[in-house]
């Protein structure tokens, strides 16, 4: 849930990027962290393993302006992606106003991809809160190694396994390169801060 | 409870018991933080120079990562976490299942004297939320 503070003007909004373990999470958020160094005033925060995994979550504090005179502080965050970590990501899932998921496009991932996704359903379930609901984003990550001869899962096939029940807007990106990974959070934001307005009014 | 907003009036009021029992104790700084890593208020002497939004998103990392190892050896909670270091000492009090006070002090407080504080301090604070239900 997002912190109002109606002295101060400000609105912290937390939105998580989910997905399987080397899916780009990470990359995504180091990427965000290099290309808007003005609007970060503090260091991201990674808590990971010695093999650069993820072990708890990464952290990237982000000043977006102002919304009808109310400052808005973006916080993002991501999960560890290795399976055997659900107990943390379940922890950084807790007050979630928004949610990117990041799909790995490579072929070989399809199946990490549909149980991840799986799992965040029944994670959000935990809270009382619900997949249908929550603004989501879709991220086709990875896109690029298609040019590198490595094969891709087809967007209609990405869209078949993740997207046809959920309908929620997607994005086909590279994070490593920065394709697509502002529209992605862009578009995350915009629909995360809308149904925030909309349960006050 | 709602405490996703707050309200003026509760936020002084919180404050002003923070600043009498803590700060004015020469408590560096009192940090309120919801379980989601979100900041509710800060209160300090105004020399603290910390990275707080980070802080309070490892803080409510910390805390329940604490909070699941209770369960794993059969305790409910463990309601409270000290972190000494050699200038600054950290201390973690959980004020209900969605709230939690950090506060951070220097060697010259002992941390028997800060603990009644801090408890006489959520109990005030218990009775600001209660009265907003």
């Amino acid at each position: 849930m997002s912190f109002i503070n109606l002295r101060d003007k400000v609105v912290q909004v937390k939105i998580v990027y989910y997905g399987p373990g080397r899916c780009g999470k990470t990359t995504n958020l180091e990427y965000i962290n290099r290309k808007f160094k003005e609007q970060i005033q503090s260091e991201m925060v990674s808590l990971k393993t010695h093999g650069d995994r993820t072990l708890f979550f990464d952290f990237l504090p982000f000043h977006m302006g102002q919304i009808k005179g109310y400052d808005i502080k973006i916080q993002l965050y991501t999960v560890p992606g290795q399976v055997k970590y659900n107990a943390t990501r379940k922890l950084v899932l807790k007050g979630v106003d928004g949610i990117v998921f990041v799909a790995d496009a490579m072929e070989k991932q399809r199946e990490k991809n549909i149980r991840s996704l799986n799992q965040l359903h029944e994670n959000l379930q935990s809270y009382k809160e619900s997949i249908f609901k929550i603004p989501l984003v879709m991220q086709y990550n990875k896109i690029d190694l298609k040019d590198h001869g490595i094969p891709v899962l087809p967007i209609a096939v990405l869209q078949q396994d993740l997207n046809s029940r959920l309908q929620v807007p997607y994005f086909e990106a590279s994070a490593i390169t920065g394709y697509n990974v502002a529209a992605t959070l862009k578009k995350i934001i915009s629909s995360t801060v809308v149904s925030i307005q909309k349960k006050l009014l | 409870m709602n405490y996703g907003i707050v309200n003026q009036e509760q936020l002084e009021h919180i404050e002003e018991i923070l600043f009498q029992k803590l700060i004015k104790l020469g408590v560096d700084c009192a940090i309120i933080i919801d379980m989601a890593g979100n900041i509710i208020t800060v209160k300090d002497t105004g020399k603290s120079k910390y990275d707080i939004y980070s802080f309070a998103a490892l803080a409510a990392g910390n805390f329940a990562t604490v909070d699941a190892m209770a369960k794993l050896v059969g305790e409910t909670e463990f309601s409270l976490l000290f972190h000494k270091g050699q200038d600054c000492n950290i201390h973690f009090s959980k004020i209900d299942d969605e709230l939690l006070l950090i506060t951070m002090f220097g060697r010259d407080i002992s941390l028997g004297f800060l603990r009644l504080n801090v408890v006489e301090a959520i109990d005030q604070i218990q009775k600001v939320w209660a009265k907003e239900e």
